[in-house]
């Protein structure tokens, strides 16, 4: 999820903000917090009896544990671990006694301070926002326990240490869970001074996942496998045009299936309620269902394709423009067009949320993902306050963008499902009040939108004698994701359509980019990594097809072109070193590169390719280089990029949604192919040492691997591929 | 209908649901156990595999009527060295990412080292490549299913 035009920066406005929220509003840093409304004195009372919790990140319990309260959602990127680190290293603890929570939804608390107002997961944003705000908690944390040992011994604080999660001076030793009690009892100090990142002792270094061991035992609970008394399972039945509503329905056979409870109408299809899923899902086999398809799409995406293609000669919205692109007359032109296909998120667990629906109450267990969003849309669908909506934040089985959408569409469907339930008119209201388990199948969500959206591209430079670049002009088409939703500037260009191609980090004098945007019923979405999932692709490979018109080494020539820009010129060069660009491959491989910046991190790939005897493509290995500024938990960052590489690869290889007549044709993974184990490549990954902020490694993998990949296939094939999946063009 | 009777996790298992429901669910729902995961409900990715009578097999299309008499084994009930070696292994190498495909990838692992006790590359992925990550956690499955043979050696 992108937040390149709603940012601010930690270090600044957002850290005022967050003073602002929790110093403002009276309840942040403060002994005793509690949910409830109260008194200071009775919490700072009760707690002490329990844990210690000096404000809302922290809490410490007699049993020597501390845990922090996750603001994001886990999902995969390892925030648990992460976030985590921060306070540990801040608090001084041993990592052993170190527990991670989703906190509860609460945008006063727990904003995304990269966000604005709102709680919520994306953007890479998670470290990032946080960096600041836990360091200042676990530090503040620490300077209690001190002082409690402080009062506890009659020793001044100074003749204190604290290491590895034990507090001792001369000959007292305490853990933290002695002194919490009392710790409990003090003023909350400010300003606490932060560490001097030299003296991290935590930060920086390999940490053991706190999610390992329950994620390899079958033990973490995903909304799946949330069970709540007297639930019902319901699945829906949804048109199979996008923008289309129920015009009539049957549900007469459907009802005689055994276990299915009851069949009712929500604004987006038709819900089968049953005791389990298997006969909600044969229920909603037997449902008759008509469709008004007046206002659907019913073009396919060759229709679309052609329509988008038929805009590239007119000019479109300014997004950037430096010098004159006209004036220039290059010795030669070179243009290039590119088409990227719909793309599914598709993470392993389907949307699933349990909604419980009470008079004045709605509970939601979910892998919730905007958290504030969520909580106003299911609020106004079951006619609520949004403080009456309790959200329970669980593991959620990736996301990949999938599960924050301003819309909140799978939680307004379980909300609209138990509300149809509370209906008189539904059974004399006797379903109202029991928890419905909305599960989405395979098909629901491959076929159900909220795709990457379909872009086509027009790119053209103009080249002098010596082979530089003199002008570069990039008109990107396509839908636009941020419409309408809280984070659109209307009259503005989408930022998430086009960055990765407004700013990029070769310098050429001439440049103009602009942007067409479209409108069309298929609802799209962020998928991870955003606008650079196309865009640094058409970057990349056509600066490679630069290279190669003016008969250069591909790096030797970004070199020239990035020397404004050392920060991407260091991680090239890392990449390159490490892949030892210059050394000879075996027969019938070759390598590409590419380099792209996302979400305030560098990230470049190095790709080799080889081809069988057959013709068929296969990745070998890629390295990549990533500067993320400071590594908090640098194990995490590998992962990340491993993860990010695997993801991007299987989406440049053979992902695209297509539609015929308007109706997806792609339904589970046998026809949505993802990345499997045979195709993923050996990968290496090197972290470029800083000493500046973290920045975001959830989705900066996946913009530079597939034009690397792409380069690589040209230098090997010569064929530039510019149409997406990979797999439209060669053998894979 | 008579009760299907089977051994799930080593215990009997008395099953009264519709012969074509698949193993998966009744698992899931009818015995409580959440362990196993669906993920396609049509035998493509194998988050939900499970054992029967010691072969993987995709539970989300394996209708329970199907495997009446048989033991099955999910990712709560299986045991012994070869499972200790994988399991280990996977959290010696933090596999994990979102984590809901991992514990079908454990049953497949465990399933091939139990056949096969030292696996090359190639080994490794015509048996895996049923099981899908969509975090591509793929680099650090063959590493520890290769940690998990070296662990087994000894």
């Amino acid at each position: 999820m992108p937040d390149g035009h709603m940012t601010q920066s930690p270090e600044g406005a957002s850290r005022r903000r967050f003073l602002q929220v929790t110093g403002g509003a009276g309840v942040g840093l403060m002994v005793g917090f509690t949910w409830t409304g109260t008194s200071r004195r009775a919490e700072a009372a009760a707690v002490a009896a329990k844990a210690f919790e000096p404000n809302a990140f922290v809490k410490v319990a007699p049993d020597n544990t501390v845990t922090v309260l996750i603001k994001h959602l886990e999902m995969g990127q390892g925030v648990f671990t992460g976030l985590t680190a921060i306070v540990a290293e801040e608090i001084d603890a041993d990592w052993a006694q170190m527990r991670a929570e989703h906190a509860p939804a609460n945008a006063k608390l727990y904003n995304n301070t990269a966000f604005g107002p709102i709680q919520g997961t994306g953007g890479s944003t998670s470290v990032y926002n946080s960096w600041t705000q836990l360091r200042q908690a676990g530090a503040t944390a620490r300077a209690l326990l001190v002082a409690a040992a402080a009062q506890t011994w009659g020793v001044p604080a100074s003749a204190i240490t604290v290491s590895k999660g034990v507090v001792s001076s001369g000959t007292h030793k305490a853990t933290f869970g002695d002194l919490a009690a009392t710790a409990a009892t003090l003023p909350v100090p400010a300003d606490v001074p932060l560490k001097d990142p030299k003296s991290f002792t935590l930060v920086g270094t390999k940490l053991p996942r706190k999610d390992s061991a329950e994620k390899t035992t079958g033990k973490a609970t995903f909304a799946i496998d949330v069970v709540q008394p007297g639930m019902l399972v319901a699945v829906v039945q949804r048109p199979p045009r996008f923008g289309a509503t129920a015009q009539t329905i049957d549900a007469k056979a459907a009802k005689a299936v055994k276990g299915v409870v009851e069949v009712v109408e929500i604004p987006r299809g038709v819900a089968v309620l049953a005791t389990s899923y298997w006969a909600a899902h044969q229920g909603r086999e037997a449902l008759k269902v008509t469709w008004d398809e007046s206002k659907a799409e019913k073009r396919g995406t060759d229709a679309i394709i052609a329509d988008y293609k038929a805009l590239l000669p007119k000019p479109g919205q300014l997004v950037t423009k430096e010098g004159d692109v006209d004036a220039v007359k290059g010795a030669k032109t070179v243009k290039a067009e590119f088409t990227f296909p719909y793309l599914a998120h598709a993470p392993m667990e389907p949307l699933t949320c349990v909604v419980k629906l009470d008079k004045d109450a709605c509970e939601i267990w979910a892998g919730d993902q905007f958290q504030t969003i969520d909580q106003g849309n299911a609020a106004k669908t079951a006619g609520l306050k949004p403080e009456q909506v309790t959200i329970h934040t669980v593991y959620a089985g990736g996301s990949f963008g999938r599960r924050a959408n301003v819309e909140s569409d799978y939680i307004v469907e379980g909300v609209s499902i138990a509300k149809a339930l509370a209906d008189a008119k539904v059974q004399g209201g006797k379903l109202a009040g029991r928890p419905v388990k909305l599960i989405w199948s395979r098909e629901d969500d491959v076929r159900g939108g909220r795709y990457r959206p379909l872009y086509v591209h027009g790119m053209e430079a103009k080249l002098g004698a010596d082979g530089g670049v003199l002008a570069w002009r990039h008109r990107i088409v396509g839908q636009s994701i941020m419409a309408g939703g809280p984070f659109d500037q209307p009259g503005k260009p989408d930022a998430t359509s086009v960055e990765g191609a407004a700013e990029i980090p070769y310098t050429i004098p001439n440049r103009l980019v602009d942007l067409h945007t479209t409108t069309s019923p298929v609802p799209v979405l962020w998928w991870r990594s955003v606008g650079s999932t196309h865009t640094a692709f058409a970057v990349e490979t056509f600066i490679d097809e630069l290279a190669a018109e003016a008969k250069q080494d591909p790096v030797a020539f970004r070199r020239t072109l990035m020397e404004k820009h050392p920060r991407h010129l260091a991680v090239l060069n890392l990449a390159v070193e490490k892949a030892g660009w210059d050394k000879p491959l075996p027969k019938g491989w070759a390598r590409g590169v590419a380099v792209a910046e996302s979400f305030r991190s560098v990230v470049a790939h190095v790709a080799e390719v080889s081809q069988d005897d057959k013709g068929r493509i296969k990745v070998e290995r890629v390295v990549c280089a990533v500067d993320c500024g400071i590594a908090v938990t640098p194990d995490v960052v590998k992962a990340q990029m491993e993860g990010g590489i695997g993801f991007g690869l299987g989406a440049v290889m053979f992902g695209a949604i297509t539609m015929t007549d308007g109706v997806v044709d792609q339904s589970n993974f046998d026809s949505y192919r993802c990345l499997r184990i045979d195709e993923m490549p050996k990968v290496e990954v090197h972290i470029v040492p800083s000493a500046n902020p973290p920045t975001g490694v959830g989705e900066p993998g996946v913009p530079p691997l597939g034009p690397a990949v792409a380069n690589a296939i040209a230098a090997l094939t010569g064929k530039r591929i510019r149409d997406l999946p990979f797999a439209g063009s060669v053998s894979v | 209908m008579p009760p299907i009777k089977l051994t799930l996790n080593g215990k009997p298992w008395s099953v009264d649901a519709d012969p074509d429901m698949p193993l998966l669910w009744a698992v899931r729902e009818i015995a409580g156990k959440t362990g196993s995961k669906f993920g396609c409900g049509a035998a493509q990715c194998g988050a939900c595999t499970m054992h029967v009578d010691g072969q993987p097999v995709r539970a989300c299309s394996t209708p329970i009527g199907s495997i009446a008499g048989s033991k099955v084994t999910t990712i709560e009930g299986i045991e012994g060295k070869v499972a200790r070696a994988v399991q280990d292994a996977w959290v010696k190498l933090d596999v994990v990412q979102c984590g809901y495909c991992q514990s079908g990838q454990i049953m497949s692992a465990v399933a091939l080292l139990t056949d096969n006790a030292k696996p090359t590359d190639q080994d490794i992925d015509s048996a895996m490549s049923g099981n899908l990550c969509r975090c591509s956690t793929y680099v650090r499955i063959r590493a520890a299913i290769h940690e998990a043979a070296k662990a087994l050696e000894i």
